[in-house]
């Protein structure tokens, strides 16, 4: 289905605008391939790759594995159904076990230095990339609480904690109750300049726990971070902390809710970190009601308790452009953040096929955002044959004049079985210039890469995938996040470790392409922190243009001709700047004819030749 | 299998950069230390990797169960409600709405039987009987619907009684059944609106009780069922207000 009521703004609470465009049909199903039927089994499941090789697949450390948790529930199930059918009034149930595969799940990545940081439920791990083999286990951090999304930046590593059970001291016992100060729920800070003593420094507590985190430098002053905090969980009790109050605004004007926290850290003292704003984005411009986002609706039917959006899932910021994407649970929002601690809303939308906005990736223009739809919220088989191909989705906005138009939807292409647990997931840009290619996790529907340069139709490059973790559970497992960095994809596997895969050419990737991308190096990458991807002047940066005109038939033969010979030299270092800048003019000329991506690769091609020397 | 080797030789110590290394060197295996660390401030310290996994392992209790049973039965209403659509229903965006609550449902029921028999549970609340959801009593079966003619609930009436907060009674079932095209697409949504709430409802319920929703499969189990469903009545709410514009 297309999307049918693009609805565009909330400022009218009751007028509903709608706007419908034209928008690539989206099929009603999908068709079973070759990843449809993969042979199930945690260490050897059958594989399916296409365009992608896995390089490594690395096994959770010790630790950070627990085959019990996995498997038990299993003789459980049977033992327990065994004895409810032998004896249906037997009101003694078997003892179950205490524990359950998601403890000690793998989630987010970040980098820094060659290392990949891997979050968990129960801790984080770092390996490191930089040498040719396998990427080295160098660091082991108990500290439960989940989900463990974490960031770096320099020496300080943070990290979500959302659940009851967090305690301040990284361990379990003790925090029972309903008011307990010793519980932890917010965004821990980790010093990690030494490996061999990693060492918590300061721990900001905050009323829904953190689900969530983006970091933010600060636009000018280098000893000031910002980090923007996504809670999703319940509002603590105010006894525990003093700022926490719940309930509809129209009860408490000072509910926790309908807010993010902005937390600044001094990185000069970072343990003096704190929350100096929660900012509320989701007010309404012209009434300034803080719920303005979608509460309406028929008065006196829905209980107007109901909070549709009172929290965002993730949020993307792009620094360089002064905006940030919010996925915030029934809207899409546009953020101004040119003021870091004050971020003001834009834009909205809001969309009938999607479920849950659950987080946003901008293309490095930064005119066009994919939004994922975590419908079921991860847990659930949602890519089987009769769900719809635009629930659980990608929904591609495009930004036009400041606001969020709904483009198209792009699900994983192909049907996964009833065991798999599917759904759009966390991922990155590969950095190809030229085109907006994505690489993004689906938990147990594998690795993809969609191509969606054209934000109305998006399309498969590329994919990965393994059978389910077992055949006849639903055992939840798959990539959580898989992101690029320096050359490779890192993924991590919920419940297998640590992936990396690398590119492989095709009809739809060029080796100059790869190539291309693969030059790219970044020291720090957090992927909702996005940067403007900027490419060396390189032969491989020109063929890679010259491919995709190739494959778009933009450029006549003869004057590609000529201007590959030219790169060809340049590479060899016998450039001739006087043939490069008589190219350079005619690509300009070209351009100037040329639509749409086209016409701004003929130009980044002309510039790029132009500066040969 | 992983975890056997190299944890001999490795006790929890207080940390000491002389002894960590010492510890690992020890261990005698390609993995370094696993740390602990402390509270703000403090020192880490180095753990086994038994110890790891024990921290990881979370607990329920008998409210988690109790509500885990109870929602599977409040779910299977949902689905009885969508089965009644497919020749009543007139409204298209509605029926394309109730194929994913039922498609949503059904899948949730799953997982909660799954999460039940995996800790050794019961499908079935035994207390659960003909009327009576007892975390509930005093909330939660008055119809919703006065306006749909049903008057005044009679709570002694089991046909004006609903089992959980935000489900249809015997009565108001019927009514829907009952009911064709528009006047069926606004009782399913008005009906589903009230079920969808009194679902979060139970949850809120669930998380206040002490020691509750730490499992942590259960913990993002409450989550989803909270943000999905709040943006499904978000979507109801909707279109109903167009209905009631058409």
């Amino acid at each position: 289905m297309r999307i049918r009521t693009a609805l565009a703004s909330s400022a009218a609470v009751i007028a509903l605008a709608l706007a419908g465009a034209a928008h690539a049909q989206q099929p009603r199903s999908f068709e079973p391939d070759v990843r449809t039927h993969l042979g199930a089994g945690l260490h050897d499941a059958e594989q399916a790759a296409w365009n992608l090789e896995l390089e490594h697949a690395i096994a959770p450390p010790p630790g950070f594995f627990d085959p019990d948790a996995l498997f038990s529930p299993r003789r459980f199930m049977e033992e327990t159904r065994a004895a409810e059918e032998a004896d249906e009034d037997d009101e003694e149930a078997p003892a179950g076990p205490r524990f359950t595969p998601l403890a000690l799940a793998n989630t987010d990545l970040a980098f820094a230095g060659g290392r990949v940081f891997v979050g968990n439920y129960n801790g984080f791990n770092v390996y490191d990339a930089n040498g040719e083999g396998e990427p080295e286990l160098v660091l082991s951090v108990v500290c439960p609480g989940g989900q463990g999304d974490v960031s770096v930046h320099g020496d300080l590593l943070f990290m979500s904690v959302e659940q009851n059970r967090g305690r301040l001291d990284c361990g379990t016992s003790g925090a029972e109750g309903d008011v307990n100060e010793e519980r932890f729920r917010g965004v821990r800070i980790f010093d990690i300049s030494d490996f061999s003593a990693p060492r918590q420094i300061a721990a900001v507590q905050t009323c829904r726990g953190s689900h969530t985190h983006t970091l933010l430098p600060h636009p000018a002053d280098p000893d000031i971070l910002y980090i923007y905090n996504s809670g999703t969980s319940f509002v603590r009790e105010s006894d525990e902390l003093d700022i926490c109050t719940d309930g509809q605004p129209d009860e408490n004007p000072e509910t926790a809710l309908y807010s993010i926290d902005v937390i600044k850290v001094p990185l000069s003292a970072p343990e003096e970190a704190a929350i100096i704003n929660r900012p509320r984005i989701f007010a309404d411009r012209e009434s300034g009601d803080i719920a303005g986002l979608w509460r309406g609706g028929r008065f006196g039917v829905a209980t107007q308790r109901t909070a549709q959006t009172n929290h965002c899932h993730d949020i993307t910021v792009y620094p360089e452009l002064g905006i940030a994407a919010g996925a915030c649970s029934g809207n899409g929002i546009l953020l101004d953040i040119s003021d870091p601690e004050n971020p003001a809303r834009i834009s909205d939308m809001f969309d009938p096929d999607m479920a849950y906005w659950h987080s946003a990736t901008f293309n490095n223009t930064g005119d066009v955002v994919v939004f994922t739809d975590e419908w079921g919220g991860g847990v659930a088989a949602r890519c089987q044959a009769d769900d719809p191909t635009s629930w659980g989705a990608n929904l591609i906005a495009a930004i036009e004049d400041g606001e969020l138009k709904g483009r198209s939807f792009f699900k994983l292409p192909t049907v996964q079985g009833a065991t798999e647990n599917c759904v759009a997931h966390n991922g990155s840009l590969i950095p190809v210039p030229g085109r907006d290619l994505m690489v993004q996790s689906w938990y147990q529907g594998g690795v993809t890469i969609m191509d969606f340069t054209d934000p109305d139709n998006a399309f498969e490059i590329a994919y990965f995938d393994r059978g389910p973790v077992d055949e006849d559970h639903l055992i939840v497992g798959g990539p959580w996040s898989t992101y690029w960095y320096n050359g490779r994809i890192y993924s991590s596997e919920i419940t297998r470790g640590l992936d990396v895969l690398r590119l492989l050419p095709s009809e739809h990737l060029s080796p100059s392409e790869i190539a291309a991308a693969e030059r790219v190096r970044e020291d720090q990458v957090n992927p909702q922190t996005q940067t403007r991807i900027v490419w060396e002047d390189h032969p491989d940066v020109a063929r890679a243009y010259l491919d995709q005109l190739a494959r778009s038939e933009a450029l006549d033969n003869g004057l590609a001709g000529q201007v590959r010979a030219q790169v060809d030299r340049w590479e060899q270092g016998r450039a001739n700047t006087r043939t490069l800048s008589r190219l350079a003019r005619q690509l300009a000329d070209y351009a100037a004819e040329a639509e749409g991506r086209d016409a701004s690769r003929l130009s980044e091609l002309s510039d790029l030749l132009s500066r040969v020397r | 299998m992983l975890a056997d080797k190299q944890d001999e030789g490795r006790k929890a110590v207080t940390l000491h950069r002389g002894l960590i290394i010492a510890a690992a060197v020890l261990a005698g295996g390609a993995w370094g230390p696993i740390f602990q660390p402390g509270a703000p401030g403090a020192p880490a310290r180095v753990i086994t990797a038994e110890d790891a996994v024990a921290l990881s392992r979370g607990t329920f209790i008998e409210a988690d169960v109790v509500f885990m049973q109870h929602m599977i039965v409040h779910h299977a209403q949902a689905v009885e409600m969508v089965e009644l659509m497919a020749t009543r229903a007139e409204h298209a965006q509605v029926k394309r709405l109730g194929e994913r609550i039922a498609a949503s449902q059904a899948a949730e029921m799953e997982q909660m039987r799954a999460w039940l028999l995996a800790r050794g549970q019961a499908l079935e609340d035994p207390h659960l009987e003909h009327g009576h959801h007892h975390g509930h009593q005093g909330h939660g079966h008055h119809g919703h619907h006065g306006h749909h003619g049903h008057g005044a609930a009679q709570e002694t009436d089991p046909d004006h009684i609903a089992l959980m907060p935000g489900m249809l009674t015997p009565a108001q079932m019927r009514a829907m059944a009952a009911a064709e095209g528009r006047a069926f697409d606004i009782l399913f949504l008005e009906g589903m609106i009230e079920h969808h709430q009194g679902a979060i409802d139970m949850v809120y319920e669930l998380i206040a009780a002490p020691g509750s929703g730490e499992d942590p499969e259960l913990s993002d189990f409450l989550s989803h069922v909270v943000s999905d469903q709040s943006a499904e009545i978000l979507r109801m709410q909707v279109l109903l207000t167009e209905l009631d514009a058409a």
